[in-house]
């Protein structure tokens, strides 16, 4: 292997991994605070990439009105499923916010399925983001480049969200404790959907990055992201958000350098990362960033 | 009292509703679709179904009954296919069967339309493997053999190409023999593959494949996947910087290969079963007209292939003179010189039609016949 096509295969790497970091952040986030594997963390994203498909064709707003709009009008989505799926089962064993998680999942694929079809949408990719630079015989892709920018941006963000605001503040403590931070005065229920709408909102961006990299658009294309986002965030330590940016660069790393250097084994990438998952699970229960396990309730 | 004058009314009622039950069941010809209309490749499914419904339109009756259609989906996936067969045989009692679109899936269902004697024609199985020990499955088109020959050698004699890599997708039967039926062909021809890479349905990623393609540095790509596999992969390949010609199979020819490929698609050959353009029977033109007056877009080759197999097996059931299993399938298998949409077919050995192939292309975003090639 050429030194050309070793860099070639590390920026495909990268963003490849970047792309599941983004998506495993929110999923990872509404884990942390909730304790909830939101299993229809994927749907959404299929909900924004349509959202900003039908923006584009339907009106004349240009990408930059059209994925910040889809992007909202995730937000708003997962603060509705939040209403109507979760929020009921607030005081529920948690096995039953579980099921109650994929019976949303479902929902919303089939709803899609329904209304949408099962043929795939074309994903239109902005001008901006379609070129192609050649650096050192190396052909990047733009898309590439600000898969990681965004992300890192993102999850900074996030972070900064979590950590040095109120609202950041109330949901780590509702993390450890409902019951007491009611005590304390805080509208519980406003900080669950404040974190819904976040964990949405990056879904979102992660959807329009998804579809932009993979310009092919179908009702269950949210199911594989979902599930290489949660093995992402498992690896990295579920609910830590460094983690899962962390754990996505680990997966995309892995399977795309498993490819480059064993291309026979190409078709058994997948099972690539759920070998690191068992073995995770068996060595580091709690993930690379996770804490010691610590029983809330 | 008036319990029982309840469950009276109720009891006759019934009674009627089984009488017109019964009766429609006698007037009608009941024929089961199983078509992925979800899922992977519902792109094709779409397609024949349409043309299904136009060929039904052109022929609605057969022996003097009506023709009734039940279409079950199959979500593009094996085990839904053999689901499907087995509830349109076991409980919509039909008397035969089209579909299904992919190799696959349609591996899954025949077994059980043979068990039960019903036979089945598929439009566009192309895979030998389909119909190998098979008596009571057809297919209206022509088989992969013939068409990984006909693409190396026009790989080797129009393409000029010394060297190739082959991009395939391993969890389809279809693309999986395809690929091998090429690289016996072109070997022979004296061609070198160069590079032999995996994929799966449902990828979405391939970079990491095609920049060990791009290493090796072949004359062409040989790609014989279907539709949305191919067209993401030609995006990314031509990001990649890879502009070798890439050829692939007749799982190309649908819109939406277009529609995400977008100009990475441009000059993408493939072999394929049929072209609006290269169409010369009467019923072809007649199809093409009401095709194109019903849905408003060009005639496809998957509308077209799906139209023959509803052809085929009506015809057979009237020249057999019954809808009885066995005699249908002496029938069917007895088919010669049948004048289709998309050309002329006699029904060969093992249910694999004798017919011709088209070579298409991509070009201005449209599918342009390039040339014809007879078996």
């Amino acid at each position: 292997m050429t030194s050309t096509i070793f860099f070639q295969q590390l920026i495909n790497a990268i963003s490849l991994g970047s792309l599941y970091g983004l998506v495993a952040i929110g999923y990872t986030m509404v884990y942390g605070i909730l304790r909830l594997i939101n299993f229809a963390h994927g749907d959404l994203l299929m909900f924004a990439a349509y959202v900003a498909i039908y923006m584009g064709a339907l009106t004349v707003f240009p990408w930059y009105l059209s994925f910040p709009a889809a992007i909202l009008a995730t937000g708003i989505l997962g603060i509705l499923l939040d209403r109507a799926a979760y929020r009921p089962l607030r005081d529920a064993p948690r096995i039953s916010l579980l099921i109650s998680a994929i019976g949303a999942s479902f929902l919303m694929q089939n709803l899609a399925l329904v209304i949408i079809g099962g043929v795939p949408k074309a994903f239109p990719r902005p001008e901006v983001f379609d070129r192609v630079i050649t650096l050192f015989d190396v052909r990047i892709q733009v898309l590439a480049i600000y898969t990681p920018i965004i992300t890192i941006i993102l999850l900074l963000g996030l972070l900064f969200i979590v950590y040095r605001t109120k609202v950041g503040k109330a949901m780590r403590a509702a993390s450890k404790d409902f019951e007491t931070t009611r005590l304390m005065g805080i509208n519980v229920n406003a900080v669950i959907a404040m974190t819904f709408f976040l964990g949405s909102t990056l879904a979102a961006a992660g959807g329009l990055m998804w579809a932009m990299r993979f310009p092919q658009v179908n009702p269950f294309m949210g199911v594989f992201p979902g599930l290489k986002a949660f093995i992402a965030a498992v690896v990295g330590g579920i609910g830590n958000i460094v983690g899962a940016v962390i754990g996505g660069f680990i997966l995309g790393l892995g399977e795309i350098l498993i490819v480059a250097f064993v291309p026979q084994l190409a078709q058994y990438r997948d099972a690539f990362a759920f070998v690191i998952l068992i073995l995770v699970l068996l060595f580091r229960p709690t993930g690379i960033m996770g804490e010691p396990i610590t029983d809330k309730s | 009292m008036g319990r029982s004058r309840v469950l009276a009314i109720l009891m006759a009622l019934a009674f009627t509703l089984g009488m017109f039950g019964s009766a429609s069941a006698a007037e009608t010809v009941r024929i089961g679709v199983y078509l992925p209309m979800t899922g992977s490749v519902a792109a094709y499914g779409e397609m024949e179904w349409a043309g299904i419904r136009i060929a039904n339109e052109m022929q609605p009756e057969v022996l003097g009954k009506k023709v009734e259609m039940v279409l079950v989906d199959t979500k593009s996936d094996r085990i839904e296919a053999a689901n499907a067969m087995t509830r349109l045989i076991e409980r919509e009692k039909v008397v035969g069967v089209l579909g299904e679109a992919i190799s696959g899936n349609t591996m899954a269902g025949n077994p059980i339309s043979e068990a039960a004697q019903i036979p089945s024609v598929s439009p566009t199985a192309t895979s030998p493997l389909v119909n190998q020990g098979k008596e009571y499955a057809f297919r209206a088109c022509f088989i992969d053999p013939f068409q990984g020959e006909v693409a190396a050698r026009f790989a080797r004699e129009q393409l000029e190409a010394d060297t190739a890599a082959v991009i395939i997708d391993i969890a389809q039967d279809y693309c999986v023999g395809l690929g091998n039926f090429f690289v016996k062909e072109f070997v022979r021809l004296g061609g070198k593959v160069v590079s032999t890479t995996y994929i799966q349905t449902g990828d979405q990623d391939f970079s990491a494949q095609l920049s060990a393609v791009q290493a090796t540095n072949p004359d062409i790509i040989y790609a014989p996947n279907y539709y949305t596999e191919d067209a993401l992969m030609a995006r990314q390949a031509r990001d990649l910087g890879l502009e070798q010609p890439i050829l692939t199979g007749d799982g190309a020819q649908a819109d939406a290969l277009i529609e995400i490929g977008g100009r990475a698609v441009e000059n993408m050959y493939f072999t394929g079963h049929f072209h609006k353009s290269a169409a010369s029977t009467e019923r072809a033109k007649e199809y093409i007209k009401l095709f194109e007056e019903k849905y408003n877009k060009e005639a496809d080759a998957f509308g077209a292939l799906g139209a023959d197999a509803y052809f085929l097996l009506v015809d057979a059931m009237e020249r057999a003179g019954t809808t009885e299993g066995p005699k249908v399938r002496d029938a069917l298998a007895s088919t010669e010189n049948f004048q289709g949409v998309s050309g002329v077919i006699t029904m060969g050995e093992n249910g694999n039609p004798i017919k011709s192939m088209v070579i298409n292309k991509v070009q201005d975003g449209q599918f342009v016949y390039v040339t014809t090639i007879d078996p």
